[in-house]
């Protein structure tokens, strides 16, 4: 442990005790999340698509920004589980009232909540709640402003696994929006604590944040170099809602140099997978016969997505 | 100290008495590992019809809220329709009862058997659940710090072990 600094999410003996950022997660624990999912994928294939390990728990799923994919695969992940799901858009009813984030919790947690699932658009939400609630209660960052979103980063690093079967020897490309992505953000944290010996970001200046190569990852400008013999792609969907500068020209000039389609991914290996968290902008980021062609995996991830969470949410309520 | 049995003479007495005394047709299916490893060379002696059934049931324990997840949570496999059909559920060592219960609970999530029974190589006694093994390969009694444990080495060669603690 290092003296004065103490990972939030960590416990004092170094285990999970809340899921907040992939920044700093050690590899063991990734790893662990991983490995711990896998046995759950199969659960879907089953009569009963139910395990009792959260039986009597309560989680909050707690969403002050709307959210439809990532809440639906928290909600049915904690519901595999057994435990009982609450869904809270905060957003309509208490913040409009005035309530403050952390009188919010308070409330919730006399409610006899095991657990929250916090989506927020400021960076630190979570964060926030973890160092405010009880110690018998976890924190589970959904996506947090531009900061993180560490269960989408977890799905990446199990579909990439799933695929390609070792990180060791992967060159991987994220690109698009990572000025504005706490995705790309997450994604790239996971795939250099995995020991991904290359990630490369493409984007235009304007939609990179500045000192991104100091993450560890190698920038490029153009689709012709950057996805060269790349393993897996992964697109970021444009931002509209957070986009409000001027960054760019238009959709469409985005989608003229940036937009994947079948003709740029030529230049990949032919058995590269890509990936894309979703909601897509279908011609703005990827073309359709791409986004629905033979190297998508991009069902596939909301697939593992809810294995991975049911993971996390084990290793935290078992905590 | 009493010396411990040979496992390989328990897991031929069990195969000789699941041959005579069930009718073919059931399936088998192991506990991880030790259970499984004990299916598996039962699976290749005795031949039954239905794919060999592995369960691990780390996410059925009834200890979860004290002791959290198991760090090596292996994927059950169930290759085969449980509904109706007579299963012979295998594990190393029947102590306490609860590892059976996990187990029974997560096959019924498969589907409903038509029958169950229970084969273990070893009955160690100190039961807390009423629960029975139908094929036992021996029966030896322990005090409760002392655990009894099936190892196999590298040529598949099954031993037992006592640990203290």
């Amino acid at each position: 442990m290092r003296a004065g600094h103490r990972d939030p999410q960590l416990d004092a003996n170094g285990e999970l005790n809340h899921l907040l950022t992939m920044e700093g997660l050690p590899a063991e624990i990734v790893f662990h999340i991983l490995d711990t999912a896998k046995p759950f994928v199969s659960v879907t294939e089953r009569e009963v698509k139910k395990l009792p390990l959260l039986r009597g728990k309560s989680i909050f799923n707690l969403f002050f920004e709307p959210s439809t994919r990532t809440r639906t695969t928290f909600e049915i992940a904690a519901k595999r589980l057994s435990a009982d799901v609450v869904n809270l858009n905060v957003g309509a009813s208490s913040q409009s009232k005035g309530e403050t984030l952390l009188d919010t919790v308070a409330n919730l947690s006399a409610m006899h909540a095991d657990m929250f699932v916090v989506r927020h658009a400021q960076s630190g939400a979570a964060h926030l709640i973890a160092g405010h609630v009880a110690p018998d209660i976890h924190v589970i960052n959904a996506g947090d402003g531009r900061h993180a979103h560490p269960t989408q980063a977890l799905l990446d690093l199990f579909t990439i696994r799933h695929y390609k079967g070792d990180f060791s020897r992967l060159r991987v490309a994220i690109v698009g929006d990572v000025l504005h992505s706490r995705v790309a953000r997450s994604q790239i944290h996971a795939l250099t604590t995995v020991g991904v010996p290359e990630v490369r970001v493409i984007a235009p200046q304007t939609l990179l944040p500045r000192y991104v190569e100091r993450l560890g990852v190698h920038v490029y400008h153009d689709m012709a170099s950057g996805l060269r013999d790349v393993d897996v792609v992964i697109m970021l969907r444009l931002q509209n809602e957070r986009m409000d500068g001027a960054l760019l020209p238009s959709a469409q000039e985005f989608y003229k140099y940036y937009g994947l389609t079948e003709e740029k991914l030529m230049v990949a290996r032919p058995d590269a997978i890509v990936m894309h968290p979703g909601p897509m902008n279908r011609g703005v980021e990827i073309d359709s016969g791409v986004a629905d062609g033979r190297q998508s995996v991009i069902l596939p991830q909301v697939t593992f997505g809810i294995a991975v969470r049911m993971a996390v949410m084990s290793i935290l309520a078992g905590h | 100290m009493e010396s411990l049995p040979d496992p390989e003479i328990l897991l031929e007495r069990l195969a000789e008495a699941l041959r005579s005394r069930l009718e073919p047709g059931f399936a088998l299916v192991g506990v991880h590992t030790g259970g499984a490893w004990l299916a598996e060379r039962l699976h290749r002696e005795l031949r039954p019809a239905a794919p060999l059934g592995i369960l691990d049931i780390s996410f059925y324990r009834d200890d979860f809220e004290q002791i959290g997840l198991h760090p090596q949570v292996k994927p059950s496999d169930i290759p085969f329709a449980v509904e109706d059909h007579p299963i012979v559920l295998v594990d190393d060592v029947l102590y306490t009862g609860r590892t059976v219960r996990a187990a029974m609970n997560e096959l019924f999530d498969y589907g409903r058997p038509s029958r169950i029974w229970l084969a273990v190589l070893v009955d160690r006694g100190g039961r807390e659940l009423p629960i029975a093994a139908d094929f036992v390969g021996a029966t030896i009694s322990l005090p409760p710090e002392q655990h009894v444990e099936l190892k196999r080495n590298g040529a598949g060669e099954l031993s037992l072990a006592l640990n203290n603690g």
